[in-house]
C-alpha cells in the first residue's frame, strides 16, 4: 500500500503544495471582498491565519512519524509545508500589527514583553525565521546536513510555542486549542520515545 | 413588528450606534456556544416567553414575578450606551430598558442587603452550550447594592425598539455600561439580595483575571492583554482603534461609587 502511494506521489511535484497552500488565502480574501467575514473581519482574518499556520506546523511534524510507522514518504513536501506555515504565521503577525493593534508600538512592545500568550506567539514566530531562511538546498550544503537538521529541530519548539499561544489566549477551556497542544506534544514525543525504546 | 414605545434618556450617548445586524450577530453568550456567531446561529429554539424572575433574599416582598407584571410597573426608556467587552472590542447599543432601582424599590430592599446576585436560566435542551461544562452553570453575576441602584444600571428588554433577540439575552438582561460586558448578565431568572459578595461565574473560573468589580479601566490590564485601547466593531477592515476611557466614559456619573477604593486591587 505504502509503495503504491509513494509511487503515485512521484507524479505530484512539491510545487503543487505551494499552489494548494495559498488557496486558503485566496478563499479568505474572497470571503472578505464578498462581505462574508461577519461584523469583525479583522479578528476572523487574524484567527484564521493563525489557525492555518498551526495546522501546517502540525502537518509538517506528521511527516517523519508517518514515514516511520506507515512507510508513506512525504518528506519532499515538508519544505513547502514549512515555508507555507511561516508564510501564514507572518500574515497572522502582520494582521495583528497593522489591522488589530494598528502599529501602536508602545502597546505592542508592552504586549510582547508582558503578555505571556503574545510572548509565546512572538517567540514561535522568531524561532521560525532561521528555519524559513535556511529552507533551501544551498543552506543545507553550507551548514552541512547534520547541523542543518539540528537547527531544524527548532520546529518542535516553534510548534509547541504556537499551540501554547493559542491555548493561552482563549477564555475558559474550549477543546480546539487543547487538542492542538496535545497533538503537537505527541508528535514531538514520537521523536524522542521510540528512538529511546529501540 | 411594531416598535416598543420608549422615552429618550439624558444618559444616552450621541455616538453612532452599531447596526442591528452587528449587535445581533457578534455576541458572547456561551450558553449558545463560544464563537461570536454561535449565539445568533444556535438560539433559535430558545423560548423567552412565558418568563418570570424569582426575587429572593433580603427583600420585603420575595416571590416569583411574571415579566409582564414587572414591565407593567415601569416606563421603558431608550438608553444608547457604549458597550465594552473585556476582550477589548466595543459597540454602541440602543437598549430598551428601565432602571434596576425601580424594580428593587418595588420589592423593598432590606437595610441589611449589601449586594445583588443574578442568575441566568439553565435550559440545556434549548441552550446547546450548556450541554458542556465550559462554565459552571448557571451563569452568575453580581453587583454591590449602590452599583445596582445607580441610575445608569438598567434591566434591558430590547434593542433598537425591538424585543430583546435571544442571542442578546432575551427576554430580560442586565446592562451596566461602565463595567466589562460579562457583568451584564443575560436571560435573568433570579435576583437575590444578599449581605455579602456573591460568587460570580468568571471570577469563580479565574479570579486573577476577572475581578468582582470589573470596571472598565484602561490602567488595569487583563493579565493576558492590555485594556488601554479597543476596537469598535463594525468599522470594517481599517477601523481605527480607540483609547478606552476610564469607566467606559461614565466616570462623571460613577467614579464617586469607588471613592477611597484602590481600583488596582478592587479590579
Amino acid at each position: 500500500m505504502d509503495v503504491a502511494i509513494n509511487t503515485a506521489l512521484r507524479r505530484v511535484p512539491p510545487l503543487a503544495i505551494y499552489i494548494v497552500g495559498v488557496m486558503p488565502l485566496a478563499w479568505l480574501v474572497w470571503l472578505l471582498v464578498d462581505g462574508q467575514l461577519g461584523v469583525d473581519p479583522v479578528k476572523r482574518i487574524e484567527h484564521q491565519l493563525g489557525e492555518w499556520a498551526l495546522q501546517l506546523l502540525v502537518a509538517g511534524l506528521v511527516i517523519a512519524p508517518l514515514r516511520r510507522y506507515t512507510g508513506i514518504n512525504l518528506v519532499r513536501y515538508r519544505r513547502a509545508i514549512g515555508l507555507l506555515a511561516f508564510f501564514y504565521v507572518s500574515l497572522h503577525l502582520a494582521t495583528w500589527l497593522v489591522l488589530d493593534i494598528q502599529l501602536r508600538w508602545a502597546e505592542i512592545w508592552a504586549d510582547i514583553v508582558k503578555r505571556p500568550y503574545i510572548t509565546a506567539g512572538f517567540v514561535a514566530f522568531v524561532a521560525m525565521i532561521p528555519l524559513a531562511v535556511t529552507s533551501n538546498n544551498a543552506s543545507i550544503r553550507r551548514l552541512g546536513p547534520k547541523a542543518w537538521q539540528q537547527l531544524h529541530r527548532l520546529t518542535y519548539f516553534a510548534a509547541i510555542a504556537g499551540a501554547v499561544h493559542y491555548l493561552w489566549l482563549v477564555k475558559a477551556w474550549p477543546p480546539e486549542p487543547i487538542i492542538y497542544l496535545i497533538l503537537v506534544i505527541l508528535l514531538v514525543l514520537t521523536r524522542i520515545l521510540p528512538r529511546a525504546a529501540r | 413588528g411594531a416598535k416598543i414605545p420608549t422615552v429618550p434618556s439624558a444618559f444616552s450617548t450621541d455616538e453612532a450606534p452599531n447596526t442591528f445586524e452587528e449587535i445581533t450577530t457578534y455576541n458572547n453568550f456561551y450558553e449558545f456556544g463560544t464563537a461570536k456567531e454561535d449565539p445568533a446561529r444556535n438560539s433559535g429554539a430558545f423560548k423567552p416567553d412565558p418568563w418570570s424572575i424569582e426575587i429572593d433574599g433580603l427583600v420585603d416582598k420575595p416571590g416569583s414575578y411574571d415579566l409582564a407584571d414587572i414591565l407593567g410597573g415601569v416606563t421603558l426608556e431608550e438608553r444608547i450606551y457604549r458597550f465594552r467587552c473585556v476582550e477589548a472590542w466595543s459597540m454602541v447599543i440602543p437598549w430598551v430598558g428601565f432602571e434596576l432601582a425601580t424594580l428593587l424599590n418595588r420589592v423593598g430592599v432590606q437595610p441589611s442587603a449589601k449586594y445583588v446576585a443574578f442568575e441566568t436560566i439553565v435550559r440545556p435542551e434549548e441552550m446547546p452550550g450548556q450541554r458542556r461544562e465550559l462554565l459552571e452553570w448557571p451563569y452568575r453575576e453580581g453587583l454591590r447594592l449602590d452599583e445596582a441602584m445607580h441610575p445608569l444600571t438598567i434591566m434591558a428588554t430590547g434593542l433598537y425598539g425591538e424585543a430583546m433577540p435571544n442571542q442578546n439575552g432575551a427576554p430580560i438582561r442586565l446592562v451596566v455600561p461602565w463595567k466589562y460586558g460579562f457583568k451584564s448578565i443575560k436571560s435573568i431568572v433570579r435576583i437575590s439580595l444578599m449581605d455579602r459578595m456573591p460568587p460570580t461565574t468568571w471570577n469563580m473560573l479565574n479570579a486573577r483575571e476577572y475581578g468582582f468589580y470589573s470596571n472598565v479601566n484602561p490602567n488595569v490590564d487583563h493579565p493576558r492583554w492590555s485594556q488601554a485601547s479597543e476596537r469598535r466593531v463594525g468599522g470594517g477592515l481599517f477601523a481605527k482603534r480607540i483609547d478606552t476611557p476610564m469607566f467606559n466614559g461614565y466616570g462623571e456619573q460613577v467614579a464617586g461609587l469607588y471613592t477611597g477604593q484602590d481600583l488596582t486591587k478592587d479590579y
